[in-house]
This record gives structure tokens, sequence and C-alpha cells, in this order.
């Protein structure tokens, strides 16, 4: 199921313009990183493909379905959104009631909802924190449970706002193998992120916005090699290829594999 | 005797069975910029709160040991007293703005307001501290309309504003674009070198690396390790334990094993790692 945008304005009603003239298209089973400037409009942007905001101007169609024309419960059955704050997207009693609520308002039936849940927990780590309130635990567990709730609901499209905001290495490794098991699935999964490194080890497309506009779109390499462009709107490339320009490479590596064969074959 | 001094500190939030931390032992010089790192739940939050007087004044709970900080004792003194001397920025900065304020200037202000500062000074520290972070266009705006970046932005003004002598900021950069979280780094640098004192959560050890004076790794409530940064994120200790370190540090350590590092220590920097690479060419 493709994403297509045209031409779309959003204009807040304090009358920031946080959105100018943005055409996109996002192919069904992509992977796809945005980055850019805090205030960028990148949250902005993505609130568009469930329907949270409707165009000023232009249009935003997920498959064949203009996204004004469809409620925002309508639209969820194509588009998954993992809050930035999980605390924002959080309020049954127990993790399981939690993760339950959107397969079960998708309307699917009883053995599929216990599949799609199980799948869940297994993929987020949770299966024996089931039975706890979801603010009993800790503000990583709970960017679990946020996560797991939008995967429970098995949409072709799952967008993640700054999922690795805040958490430990351990877990950006776990939502590094939920975005790849969601890729295996021919899933479409869209994701915000500042951690360029991870963006770089996980994504194969990267939209840079600035003030509101397409900076760059490409993909990862092309994108996150262009350190004077990327700088516009306050990103750094990955550690990794910075080294590399360091080093006079001639190619843009993004990952510790790519550097590595260069840097053999140099010493060779 | 340190400026920051925490012996045997050992505490449990009520209701829970383990503690939170366990036999913190630090002692901080003034104008030191100390990074702590460490696992989600490790007592890094926790260890912040202790500083900033929250624990055990506002938590409550079971507390022993002492946190001393230019020579008053926090379990001697309150809050309200406490906050002349200790900042904290939150880790959420929607659990710190105020709700009370519509602009983003009155946001920073209101901690002058209930300390009784003048109003034209007011007015001048709240410029200039906008101007240090970069905010000075954001404040007509709500804080509530901003992003989760420029909304942490506010959080660390409106501490900065207060010129606390001992600031802790916990993971004040997690929300931010890679370059404003340079610049936030450099800021905390240039106000250390004027004598602030800084104790600082992050997960980005590129920038710790670069502007911290000793990083403190805890790890289930206890100290783990400690020491310069280029020892102890090149340390294996951290790998053995789960931690993160910078991509500089494990494509060495990769490529030490390759045999294509030559050199006996890792790196943490960008420089120390072109350094190394380079030099073998």
């Amino acid at each position: 199921m493709n994403i297509n945008i045209t031409d779309l304005h959003f204009t807040y009603p304090t009358g920031l313009e946080a959105l100018q003239s943005v055409s996109l298209n996002i192919d069904s089973g992509e992977q796809v990183a945005i980055v850019g400037q805090n205030g960028a409009g990148k949250t902005t942007l993505v609130r568009h493909f469930n329907g949270l905001l409707k165009p000023t101007s232009g249009s935003v169609t997920i498959g064949d379905w203009d996204t004004t024309k469809y409620s925002v419960a309508k639209l969820a059955s194509r588009v998954g959104y993992v809050f930035q704050n999980p605390d924002e997207q959080l309020f049954s009693r127990d993790v399981l009631t939690e993760i339950e609520f959107g397969p079960k308002n998708l309307g699917y039936k009883k053995n599929k909802i216990d599949e799609l849940v199980e799948r869940a927990l297994v993929l987020t780590e949770l299966t024996d924190k089931k039975e706890t309130n979801p603010y009993d635990l800790s503000p990583t567990w709970r960017k679990m449970v946020a996560l797991a709730s939008i995967i429970a609901m098995d949409t072709p499209i799952v967008i993640f706002d700054e999922p690795t905001t805040g958490q430990d290495f351990t877990n950006v490794t776990r939502i590094a193998n939920v975005i790849a098991e969601l890729k295996k699935e021919g899933k479409t999964v869209i994701t915000i992120t500042h951690d360029i490194d991870f963006c770089a080890e996980n994504f194969e497309r990267v939209i840079a916005l600035s003030n509101g506009k397409v900076l760059l779109d490409g993909e990862v390499h092309e994108v996150l090699g262009q350190e004077e462009i990327l700088a516009q709107t306050y990103v750094d490339p990955p550690q990794l290829t910075r080294l590399g320009k360091l080093l006079n490479l001639k190619e843009a590596v993004i990952n510790q594999e790519e550097f590595l064969s260069v840097i053999a074959r140099r010493q060779r | 005797m340190a400026f920051v001094n925490i012996q045997n500190l050992t505490y449990k939030y009520p209701l829970t069975k383990t503690p939170a931390l366990q036999n913190i032992n630090l002692q901080i010089e003034q104008g030191e910029f100390i990074s702590i790192i460490g696992a989600n739940g490790a007592g890094k939050s926790t260890l912040c709160y202790a500083l900033a007087g929250f624990v055990p004044h506002f938590f409550k709970g079971e507390i022993s040991g002492i946190i001393e900080v230019d020579g008053i004792e926090s379990s001697k003194s309150t809050l309200d007293e406490w906050v002349l001397n200790v900042g904290l920025a939150f880790q959420n900065p929607f659990n710190q703005i105020s709700g009370a304020k519509y602009t983003v200037f009155e946001e920073i202000a209101f901690g002058l307001e209930n300390i009784g500062v003048p109003r034209e000074q007011m007015q001048s520290r709240v410029e200039e501290a906008m101007r240090l972070t970069g905010i000075s266009n954001l404040a007509d705006r709500s804080p509530y309309s901003l992003s989760g970046g420029q909304q942490q932005r506010v959080a660390l003004t409106s501490i900065l504003v207060m010129q606390p002598k001992l600031l802790v900021l916990d993971e004040p950069t997690s929300q931010m674009d890679p370059i404003g979280t340079r610049e936030v780094f450099e800021v905390i640098h240039n106000l250390t070198q004027n004598g602030m004192t800084v104790v600082m959560v992050e997960h980005k050890v590129e920038w710790i690396a670069h502007f911290a004076t000793r990083v403190i790794a805890l790890k289930d409530g206890a100290v783990l390790t400690e020491g310069k940064p280029s020892d102890v994120l090149t340390s294996d200790v951290l790998i053995e334990n789960g931690f993160g370190v910078s991509r500089y540090t494990s494509v060495a350590r990769e490529a030490k094993k390759q045999g294509l590092w030559k050199k006996e220590k890792l790196p943490v920097t960008l420089f120390e790692a072109a350094e190394g690479f380079g030099s073998n060419k």
C-alpha cells in the first residue's frame, strides 16, 4: 500500500506554516527514515498519514484512500502510529489489555487477535510483563508497550516517532530487531529519528526535512554523505561516514561492515 | 572538601524491595563536567534526584549516607533552600514545564519569580539565558506548541536562568537534533569553564568523550567503574556489561581483531579514530 503526498501544505491555527509544498511517494514495503532539525515539520508530516492532521492544501492518499475522506479511526486500519511520548498513548490497566485494544477495535476475530497480541509480546520481549500496569513499568518498557500495541494492529504501514529517544543500547537493539521483523513481513516502516547512526544501520531511504520542506530524499548513502546540505537542517552524517571523510575515502561508508572492508582494501 | 560529596549513599523508594542506589561514594570538584552512563533502570535518574534534593525530600523512602553540596548537607536543608544551589532539568520536558505560563519567556522566568528576583533583573537574566541556548526566537510561543527538542531547550533554559552552582541534567538532549545536541554540550562546557559544576546523564557517547572530565558508569544502583572518558569508554568492562560505546570504539575494536587497528589503545573520538586509521596507511 503506497503513500502519496502531493503538494502538501499545512498551516497551524497559530499561523505557523509547518509544511510547504511537500511531494513524496512512499512505496509498499519501504523502510524510510525522516530526519531534520527540531521544528522542521517531521511530526506534522507523519500525523498526516493517519489523518490526525488534514492538509491545508494538497493531498495525502494512503493506498486509494484520500485522508480527508476517512476518519482517523478508519485510517487506523492502514496506518499504525507510535507516539513520541508513550504517556500520550497508554491508558489501560495492564499491558495485555493495552495491546489487545487496537486489534479488537479493528474488529479482527478472536484467534487472530490472540495471535497478533502474542507476536507483539514476543517481538517486544514483554511476555513476562503482560499483567503489569503500564505505569508501573519504567519509561523504557512503557515505550515497548506503546510499540507492541501498534504492531498488534497488523497495519500495512507503521510509523515510529523517535523510537530510540532516551533508550539504552540494549533497548535500541531491541527496537532495531522489531523494525527488521516488520520489514521481513513486508510492512512499510517510517521512522522519525535524530539518531543518525541508528538511521544508517536500519533504513534504506532517508528523507531530510528543513523548515517544512523536503531538503533531501534518496538512498541512505546518497543522503547521509551530503554533509554540507544536512548541516542546513542540523543533522550530522553518521560517525563512521564522518570518519571515512576525514580519511579521504572515496565513497560514503555508513556502517561498520562497509568501513572495515574499505580499510582492509586500502591497507592491502 | 570536595564541592559535591556523596558518602555511602543507599536509597530505597517507598513500596519497593530493592534499593535504587547502593553505597554510592562520589566526590566532585567545582567546575567538573561529570557524565553518568548506564542502562535504563541503573539508577541514573535517582542519583540526579538525590543531588537535586528530590530524594528524599519529595519522594520520601529510606535513605542512608551523606549528600553534601558546597558544604551543606541535604538532610539538614529543605527543598526551597536547596534549589538556590542546585538545578535539575528533567528527562522529560513535558513533566517539567509548569503549565501555568502562556509563553516561553514567562515559563523561563517562573523560577526567578518564585525566588523573588526583581523584575528588571529577571528580564535581563531570561533574555541572556535564552540567547545562550539559542531560543530567543521562541520567546512568545506557548511552551506546549513547541516540538519535543524545542521544549527540551526551554526546560534546560529555565534551569540555567537560575544560575545554580551545581547543574544536574537528566538526558537533556534526548529529543534534540544532532547539531543542536553538540551545541548544548558546548554551552554546558563553557559554563563549566566559568566554574559551574555539571552532572549530566547521557547516552550519546561521542559527545561525552569530547566534553566530560569524568565518566561514571552505573549498574544496578552501584558504581561499576569511573574515570577519564578515554579510559572508561574503551574499557572491556563496559562491553561485558552491555553498555553502548561510540562507533569509533566499536569499529576499532573489530578492526583490531582483523589486524587493521595497530594501536594499543582504542579511540573514543572522531579525531583519535582518524589518527589511528590514518597513521597505518
